[in-house]
C-alpha cells in the first residue's frame, strides 16, 4: 500500500485516499478536428508501460480532491517525486541515473514531513 | 454579487425536522448508562457552507463577515472567540465553514455582497451533512480503529481537520480541542457512520447524547 | 490421576510457569494438567504426549519438534463447541488457559489408529512428488471424486460452521520506529530508539517478550540475562512514546513500509473473549502500521538436521529442548542423543544434564571441535562421538534409539561402521537460518553468507536488521548490533539519539560450525528410509532429488512440484535443508540455486481480525436516503443501486395475502399513468456549479447545447468521454446566469464530479467555474401524473399554470411550508414536479404529500416502476442500456448533439472516427415480441436467421425488457447492429431452453409517441 505525499495538502497520505488516473501529461489536442484519427487514437488509447521511471497522474479523491503528477519507478513501487498538475518532473528516465541521490534525499524529507 | 442564485433552505421553525441520525436514534437506539469511556452527541442542524476561491480574495471578505481569518495553511481549522463558528481548509480553493443553525443563508448573503463580481462559489450544504462529537479517554482508541489518518496527538494537535477515509466511507476528522473530536459525516452515510461507532466502541462502553 | 502421574516429565523446579495454579485441558477428548506460563505444547510434553497429529500426506504419527513459530507438526484444531472453533493453530504459540479443548488436525478416525496411515504406509513408496497430479488426473471426470477424498484425508483444520462470538477489529497506527521482536537485538534497539523520544513500537509473538534471553545460560551485567530483559522492558513499558505489543506477530510487510501486525489480545485468556465490566474486549486485532523505519530483530530458527527417521516423535530441534527444560520446566525425555554441527547445539545437552536426566552421547560432524561449551560438556562427563552424526532415528510411535556412523560430508558418504545408541529423544542442530521472511515480503532477494551458512535480508529501504536475522549469534555482538540499529533508525527520523549502555556480555570461545544438510545413509537417498526436510507437507530428500531428476532446476519449480515451504509453513525449517539437497543434486552451490520467495502472511491469521469490523450488517456502507424510514415503514423491498438503498417496490398486503413483485410493479405503474405517483429521487448525484464560465463549461463537457439555456429553464444533458462512449446523462438547470444544477445518475455521482474536476484542474483551469456535490442536501421527492398538478397546488404557493411553469421549467417557493425549489421535468413521460427541499425537512413534505394525496390516490413507487414506465418511453438508462461502447448516434440521440458547437467538446471528434461511422453498429431499437405474453430476458441474443447452423451470427442483445401494464404486453429495448434502417423487420431470440421468441423491430417510444402526456 502505497503512502503518497500530497503536493497540495503537503502530507503523506494513505493510498486508500487517492485514486490512480493513469498516465501523466497526455494532453489533449488542442484542435482535435485537425487530427487524424490515427492522431485521435494514440490520444485515446496508447500509453506507456516501462519498466523503471514513470509519471502518473493521480487524484486525493478523499481529500482536497486535486489532481497531481507522481514518478514512480514501477519495478521498485517507489515514488520519487510528486508535483502539482501544470508542474514538470524533475526525475526522469533520462536523468535518473543523476538525480538519484537527490529524489533519495526528498523521499526521506517526505517521510517526515 | 456574482450572478447567482441564493436560496434560504430553512423556514418557520414550527415544522417539523429531521437530522441525519434520527433513522439510527430509532433502529440502532442511543445508547446511555453509566461506566462508559465514550461519548458521542451530535450537534444537528448547524449551518455548513462550502467555501470556494482564491485565499485572498476570500480571506478579506470572510475577516470582515465573519471575524475570522481564512485558514490559508493546509488542514487548519480556526474558531471565532465564542467557538460556535468554525472554518477549515479542505483544500487550496475550497474550505468548510460551520456555523449556529440559521446563521447560514445571513452569512452566505453578507459574503456575497462584500465579494461583488470576483470569482467564488459559496454552496450551501446544510442538509447534507451532520457534526458528531466524539469525547470520552477511549476516543483515540475508537478514532485508530475507524479512520486511516494518523491521529496521535504529535501529528494532530488542536486546530487541525483533515478529509480522510472512514472505515468504507469518507469523513471531515476536525480537532477544535484536546479533549473533543469532530467528525463531519454525509447524511446518506451518517446511518452507517453510527451504526459503526456504536459497534467500534462496544468494547469501551459509549454513552450517547441526544 | 495425580498431579505428579500426569505431568511426569515435569521438573520440580525451574522455568517460568507458576506451580502454584493448575490448569485443567484436554488434548484430543483426553483431560489433562497444567501451568499458567505453559504454552499447550509444553503441557503436552509435560504429559508425556508423543503423537500430537499425523502427518499431512504419508499419515505419519507426529511429535512436537520445535518451540515457537516454525513448529511443523503441533497444528491443532482448538474450540470446545462449533463457534469457538478455530484451525491451524501452533500448540508451541499458544498459552495455555483452564478449559482449553484442542484436538489433532490431521487424524481420520485419530491419531493413534489411522487409517490414513495405511495409506501413507502403503502408499510411500508409491507417493512421490507429483503423485496426486500423476495419479488422479485420469479419467478427468472422476477428479471432483478423488479430491472429495483427498482433501478429507489431507486438509488442514476446518473452519467453524456457527458464528463467531468474538468481534474482531483493525487498528490503524503510525510510528517512527517498529522493532519486530523483542529478544535481545529488539530490545536494545527499541531501548535505543526510545531515549530519542521517537514514537516506537515492539512486537514480539511470543506470550512474553525477551526472545533467547528468557531461557538463556548467559549473564549480562554478571547477573542471569532475562533480569536485563526484565529491566529494559520495565523502562520501555514507563515510555509514554513506546508501545508494547506481545502476543503479535508482524505477518506483512508491504510497499512504503505498511506492515502488518496481528495481535492476539484473549486467545490466551480463554476461547471467546471474557467480559470484562460488561464489556466484551476484542479477541483480535489487525495493526495497519504505517512505519518511518523498521527494525527486523526476528532472530535465526535452528535448523534441524536431515536424517532418517527424523520425524519419528522424540526428534527435537537442540534449541527447543533448552526452551522447555528452561522456560517451562519440562524435559521431553529420559536418554538424549545430540546431534550437531555446531557448537550452539551442546547447550541442549548441558541443560538436559542439569536437568538431571540422562544424556547418552553428543554426536559432533566435526572432527576436532573445540570451544566452551564443549569444555563444559566434556567436564560434565557427556560422551561426545566427532566426525559422526546421527544417520537414522528408530522407532515408530517414538524414538527407541539413534544410529550413529562416521561421516564424510564433502562425499556425502556413510564412512565408517554404525552403532546403535539406546535413547527416547534425539536432539539435532544443522546452525541457524536468519528469519528474512518479512525482508523478503519487500520483494528484496536475500544474500547467502558462507560464514554463518545462512540467507541474510536483501538490503531494503527504510529497514535496519540486527542480531539473529543479521547472522549475528554471539549475545555481547547482538545487543551491540541492537543498539546501533535502534540509534540508526531514530536519527533517520530526525530525532537526536540517547546513550545506551551495553551490558557487558561473556565472551565464549566458540569453534567454527560446519555446512551440514542432508546426513548421508548407508543407501542411497532414493531407496532409503525417509529423511524429511519439510515436515508439515511431507517432503522428504528423495522427492526433491527425484524433483531435480525429471528435470525441475528452478527451486521455485522444486517447491511447487514437491510442496516444499507451502501453506501455513512458508519453509520455516526445511528451506534452507531443501535447498542445500537442490543444489547437491544439481552440482551447484546454494546462492546459484538461491531461496524461495516467502510471502506474507508469516504464520497464519483468522480470518476475524483480516475482516475486522467489515461484516454483517457494517460489511458495506448502507446509503439511506432522509426518507428511508418511512419506506422501511411501508413496507418497501429494496435495491442495491450503488451503496444506496432504494426502493424496489412497495408490496401491499390484501386479505392477508402479499402482493408479488409482478402486481405490485402493474398497480404503481397504473398509478401513475391514471393518478398520481411518487418517487424518492434523492439518490441521483446533484452538482452545484457556480462561475462566470460555468455555461461554457457545460458547453464542452455535455455533447448538446447550453449558450440559450435561460434562467427558470432546465435541460436534459448526454456525456461522452473523449472516446465518443455515452458516460452519464441528467437534466441541467439554470438557476443564475452564473450558476447551474447539473444532476448525474445514481451511481455516477462521485464519478461525474472527479470528471468535471479532471477537466477542470488539467486542461482548462482558466475556465473561472467551481464545483460543489449537494447530493446530500436535497432531498428529491417526484410526483407524477395526471393528478400531479392538482396534488401540488394544494400545498404550494407556487403558480402552476401550465402556461406559466411549462415543461422543463424550474420555480421555486413553498411545498407544505417549506421552501423548494420545484422542476417540471419528466422520466415517466406524465405530467411531473420534482420537488427538492433541504434534506431535514423531507420526511415532513413527504408526509404532507400524502395527507393530501390519498384522494388522488398517490402510490408511492419504486424503481423497478420507474423503469418500466421510462423503458415505455424509450428513455435510456445509463449502464443499462449503454455498456461504454455506445455512442449518442447508437442511441438515436441526434438531437441531443451539438455538431456545431464551436469548442470540440469531449466526445466529438471521436464521433467521426471510422469506427464510429460504420454502419452496422449496433444501435438502440424497440422490439415487440409477437407473442405479448411474452418477456424477453435482458441480456437474450438476437439472430436475424434461427435456422442458421450453430454457431448463429449475433446481431445485438436485448437491454431493457419488462411487462407494460398500460399496453398490457411485454416489451423491449435492444441494440441491434444497424438497428435504426431495420424498422418493421423480424428477429430471433434463441433462447437456453430451445424456445425461440419472434420480435418486430419497432421505435423506442412505445407509449405516447408524441410525448403529449407530459406537457399538459
Amino acid at each position: 500500500m502505497f503512502y503518497i505525499y500530497c503536493p497540495y495538502c503537503g502530507e503523506h497520505r494513505e493510498e486508500e485516499e487517492f485514486h490512480p488516473k493513469g498516465q501523466a501529461h497526455i494532453e489533449r489536442p488542442k484542435n482535435p478536428e485537425e487530427c487524424s484519427d490515427e492522431e485521435w487514437g494514440d490520444y485515446l488509447f496508447f500509453r506507456d508501460n516501462p519498466r523503471g521511471v514513470h509519471h502518473e497522474m493521480w487524484v486525493h479523491a478523499v481529500g482536497c480532491r486535486k489532481f497531481f503528477n507522481i514518478t514512480r519507478h514501477t519495478v521498485s513501487y517507489e515514488i520519487l517525486e510528486t508535483y502539482k498538475m501544470g508542474e514538470q518532473p524533475s526525475i526522469t528516465a533520462a536523468n535518473q541515473t543523476q538525480s538519484r541521490e537527490a529524489a533519495a534525499v526528498s523521499h526521506q524529507e517526505g517521510v517526515r514531513a | 454579487m456574482s450572478n447567482a442564485a441564493t436560496f434560504d433552505t430553512r423556514t418557520d421553525t414550527a415544522i417539523p425536522v429531521e437530522s441525519p441520525l434520527a433513522y439510527s436514534y430509532r433502529h440502532s437506539g442511543a445508547p446511555r448508562g453509566s461506566g462508559y469511556r465514550l461519548k458521542l452527541r451530535e450537534r444537528a442542524m448547524l449551518g455548513h457552507l462550502i467555501l470556494r476561491g482564491g485565499a485572498i480574495v476570500l480571506d478579506e471578505a470572510v475577516r470582515e463577515v465573519l471575524g475570522i481569518s481564512l485558514p490559508g495553511k493546509p488542514q487548519a481549522l480556526v474558531h471565532d472567540a465564542s467557538g460556535e463558528r468554525s472554518i477549515q481548509w479542505l483544500s487550496p480553493d475550497e474550505w468548510l465553514v460551520i456555523v449556529p443553525g440559521g446563521e447560514e443563508f445571513p452569512l452566505e448573503t453578507k459574503l456575497r455582497e462584500y465579494l461583488g463580481d470576483a470569482h467564488y462559489a459559496i454552496s450551501d450544504v446544510s442538509g447534507g451533512q451532520t457534526l458528531l462529537e466524539v469525547s470520552g479517554e477511549a476516543a483515540l482508541e475508537l478514532l485508530m480503529k475507524t479512520v486511516i489518518y494518523d491521529v496521535h496527538p504529535s501529528n494532530f494537535p488542536v486546530g487541525k481537520g483533515v478529509t480522510t477515509v472512514f472505515a468504507k466511507a469518507t469523513t471531515i476528522l476536525r480537532r477544535p480541542s484536546e479533549e473533543r473530536w469532530e467528525l463531519v459525516v454525509r447524511r446518506s452515510f451518517a446511518d452507517y457512520c453510527y451504526r459503526w461507532l456504536l459497534d467500534a466502541g462496544s468494547e469501551y462502553g459509549v454513552n450517547v447524547e441526544q | 490421576m495425580s498431579q505428579s502421574k500426569q505431568q511426569v516429565f515435569r521438573l520440580a523446579t525451574g522455568g517460568r510457569i507458576d506451580r502454584t495454579r493448575t490448569l485443567s485441558f484436554t488434548f484430543n477428548g483426553q483431560p489433562y494438567q497444567g501451568h499458567p506460563g505453559d504454552t499447550l505444547a509444553s503441557a503436552l510434553l509435560a504429559n508425556g504426549v508423543d503423537i500430537v497429529n499425523r502427518s499431512f500426506k504419508y499419515s505419519r504419527p507426529r511429535g512436537i519438534v520445535a518451540a515457537g513459530a516454525e513448529e511443523p507438526n503441533a497444528i491443532v484444531q482448538l474450540g470446545s463447541s462449533e463457534a469457538a472453533q478455530v484451525p491451524n493453530v501452533r500448540a508451541t504459540q499458544q498459552a495455555l488457559f483452564n478449559d482449553l479443548t484442542a484436538r489433532s488436525t490431521n487424524g481420520w478416525p485419530n491419531v493413534q489408529r489411522d487409517l490414513m496411515g495405511l495409506v501413507g504406509k502403503l502408499g510411500g513408496q508409491f507417493m512421490p512428488p507429483g503423485f496426486y497430479y500423476k495419479t488422479f488426473m485420469a479419467p478427468a471426470s472422476m477428479w471432483l471424486t478423488y479430491e472429495k477424498y483427498i482433501r478429507k484425508a489431507a486438509g488442514l483444520g476446518r473452519s467453524p460452521m456457527e458464528d463467531d462470538p468474538d468481534s474482531y477489529d483493525h487498528f490503524n497506527q503510525h510510528c517512527d520506529v517498529l522493532v519486530v521482536g523483542a529478544g535481545a537485538a529488539g530490545l536494545s534497539a527499541a531501548l535505543a530508539a526510545a531515549r530519542s523520544g521517537a514514537r516506537v513500537m515492539v512486537a514480539d509473538e511470543q506470550e512474553e517478550m525477551g526472545g533467547s534471553l528468557l531461557e538463556s545460560r548467559e549473564t549480562l551485567n554478571g547477573k542471569p540475562a532475562d533480569q536485563w530483559a526484565a529491566q529494559v522492558l520495565e523502562e520501555l513499558a514507563g515510555c509514554e512514546n513506546v508501545s508494547l505489543l506481545p502476543r503479535t506477530t508482524v505477518n506483512g510487510y508491504h510497499d512504503h513500509n505498511f506492515v502488518t501486525l496481528h495481535e492476539r489480545r484473549t486467545e490466551h485468556l480463554g476461547e471467546t473473549a471474557p467480559v470484562v465490566n460488561g464489556h466484551r474486549p476484542v479477541r483480535s486485532r489487525m495493526h495497519r502500521v504505517r512505519v518511518g523505519q523498521v527494525i527486523l530483530a526476528t532472530g535465526a530458527h535452528e535448523r534441524p538436521l536431515v536424517y532418517a527417521g527424523n520425524d519419528v516423535p522424540g526428534n527435537l530441534l537442540a534449541g527447543a529442548v533448552s526452551t522447555y527444560i528452561r522456560r517451562y520446566g519440562v524435559v521431553p525425555g529420559r536418554q538424549l542423543v545430540l546431534s550437531t554441527s555446531n557448537d550452539y547445539g551442546y547447550r541442549a545437552a548441558l541443560d538436559w544434564k542439569e536437568a538431571g536426566c540422562e544424556v547418552v552421547a553428543i554426536v559432533d560432524a566435526r572432527e576436532a571441535p573445540k570451544g566452551d561449551w564443549i569444555d563444559a560438556a566434556r567436564a560434565q562427563g557427556i560422551k561426545i562421538i566427532t566426525g559422526s552424526a546421527v544417520i537414522e532415528a528408530k522407532g515408530s510411535n517414538r524414538v527407541t534409539g539413534a544410529r550413529v556412523a562416521k561421516i564424510d560430508i564433502d562425499a556425502f558418504k556413510v564412512s565408517g561402521p554404525v552403532q546403535e545408541l539406546a535413547c527416547d529423544t534425539i536432539a539435532s542442530s544443522g546452525g541457524y537460518s536468519p528469519v528474512i521472511h518479512l525482508a523478503s515480503h519487500t520483494g528484496a532477494r536475500p544474500t547467502w553468507r558462507d560464514d554463518i551458512i545462512g540467507f541474510v535480508p536483501g538490503l531494503v529501504k527504510g529497514v535496519q536488521a540486527c542480531g539473529g536475522v543479521n547472522g549475528t549469534y554471539a549475545l555481547g555482538d547482538v545487543i551491540a548490533e541492537g543498539v546501533e540499529a535502534g540509534i540508526k533508525a531514530v536519527a533517520t527520523m530526525g530525532y537526536t539519539a540517547q546513550t545506551v549502555n551495553i551490558p557487558s556480555a561473556e565472551r565464549l570461545q566458540q569453534g567454527p560450525a560446519v555446512a551440514l544438510f542432508q546426513v548421508p545413509h548407508e543407501k542411497p537417498t532414493l531407496r532409503g528410509p525417509k529423511q524429511f526436510v519439510d515436515l508439515q507437507n511431507d517432503v522428504t530428500a528423495a522427492g526433491i532429488e527425484l524433483a531435480t531428476r525429471e528435470g525441475f532446476e528452478s527451486i521455485e519449480h522444486i517447491k511447487r512440484y514437491t510442496a516444499m515451504g507451502f501453506g501455513t509453513d512458508q519453509g520455516k525449517l526445511g528451506n534452507i535443508n531443501g535447498m542445500a539437497i537442490a543444489a547437491r543434486c544439481l552440482n551447484r552451490s546454494i546462492p546459484e540455486v538461491g531461496t524461495t520467495v516467502f510471502r506474507p502472511n508469516y504464520t497464519p491469521v483468522t480470518f476475524g481480525a483480516i475482516v475486522g469490523r467489515h461484516c454483517r450488517d457494517l460489511f458495506d456502507p448502507e446509503r439511506y436516503t432522509a426518507l428511508h424510514q418511512w419506506h422501511v415503514e411501508r413496507g418497501a423491498e429494496f435495491e442495491d443501486v450503488g451503496q444506496w438503498k432504494r426502493p424496489w417496490y412497495y408490496p401491499q398486503k390484501m386479505s392477508g395475502k402479499t402482493e408479488t413483485m409482478h402486481e405490485a410493479v402493474a398497480r404503481e405503474c397504473l398509478a401513475v399513468r391514471e393518478k398520481v405517483g411518487i418517487l424518492d429521487a434523492s439518490t441521483l448525484g446533484k452538482i452545484d456549479i457556480q462561475g462566470p464560465d460555468a455555461r461554457e463549461f457545460l458547453a464542452r463537457i455535455y455533447t448538446n447545447k447550453w449558450e440559450k439555456l435561460a434562467v427558470g429553464k432546465c435541460r436534459y444533458g448526454l456525456m461522452c468521454k473523449d472516446d465518443g462512449m455515452v458516460t452519464d446523462d441528467g437534466v441541467t438547470s439554470c438557476l443564475a446566469e452564473n450558476h447551474f444544477l447539473m444532476t448525474t445518475t445514481t451511481g455516477g455521482a462521485a464519478a461525474i464530479l472527479e470528471w468535471l474536476e479532471l477537466w477542470h484542474q488539467t486542461e482548462w483551469p482558466e475556465l473561472d467555474v467551481y464545483f460543489s456535490s449537494v447530493t446530500d442536501h436535497w432531498a428529491t421527492m417526484t410526483i407524477t401524473g395526471p393528478e400531479a398538478r392538482k396534488l401540488l397546488a394544494e400545498i404550494s404557493d407556487i403558480d402552476l399554470d401550465r402556461d406559466s411553469f411549462k415543461f422543463m421549467d424550474w420555480r421555486s417557493g413553498k411545498v407544505a411550508g417549506v421552501p423548494a425549489r420545484v422542476f417540471r421535468i419528466s422520466f415517466t413521460g406524465e405530467l411531473t414536479f420534482e420537488i427538492n427541499v433541504q434534506a431535514n425537512y423531507a420526511m415532513h413534505v413527504w408526509q404532507t404529500l400524502f395527507k393530501h394525496g390519498e384522494k388522488y390516490g398517490l402510490t408511492p413507487y419504486g424503481t423497478e416502476t420507474m423503469h418500466v414506465l421510462r423503458a415505455e418511453k424509450g428513455f435510456i438508462i445509463v449502464g443499462q442500456e449503454t455498456d461504454g461502447s455506445v455512442t449518442p448516434e447508437d442511441l438515436g440521440m441526434q438531437w441531443c448533439v451539438g455538431y456545431d458547437k464551436p469548442f470540440s467538446w469531449i466526445g466529438k471528434r471521436a464521433l467521426t472516427r471510422s469506427d464510429t461511422k460504420r454502419e452496422n453498429r449496433k444501435q438502440l431499437v424497440g422490439l415487440r415480441p409477437k407473442d405479448p405474453k411474452v418477456i424477453l430476458e435482458e441480456g437474450a441474443q438476437i439472430v436475424l436467421d434461427p435456422k442458421h447452423a450453430i454457431p448463429m451470427p449475433m446481431v445485438g442483445h436485448v437491454t431493457s425488457s419488462y411487462y407494460s401494464p398500460i399496453l398490457d404486453a411485454g416489451f423491449a429495448l435492444a441494440v441491434v447492429k444497424g438497428g435504426h434502417q431495420k424498422l418493421g423487420e423480424t428477429v430471433y431470440l434463441p433462447m437456453a431452453d430451445g424456445q425461440t421468441h419472434e420480435a418486430e423491430i419497432v421505435s423506442t417510444v412505445f407509449y405516447d409517441p408524441k410525448g403529449e402526456r407530459q406537457h399538459v
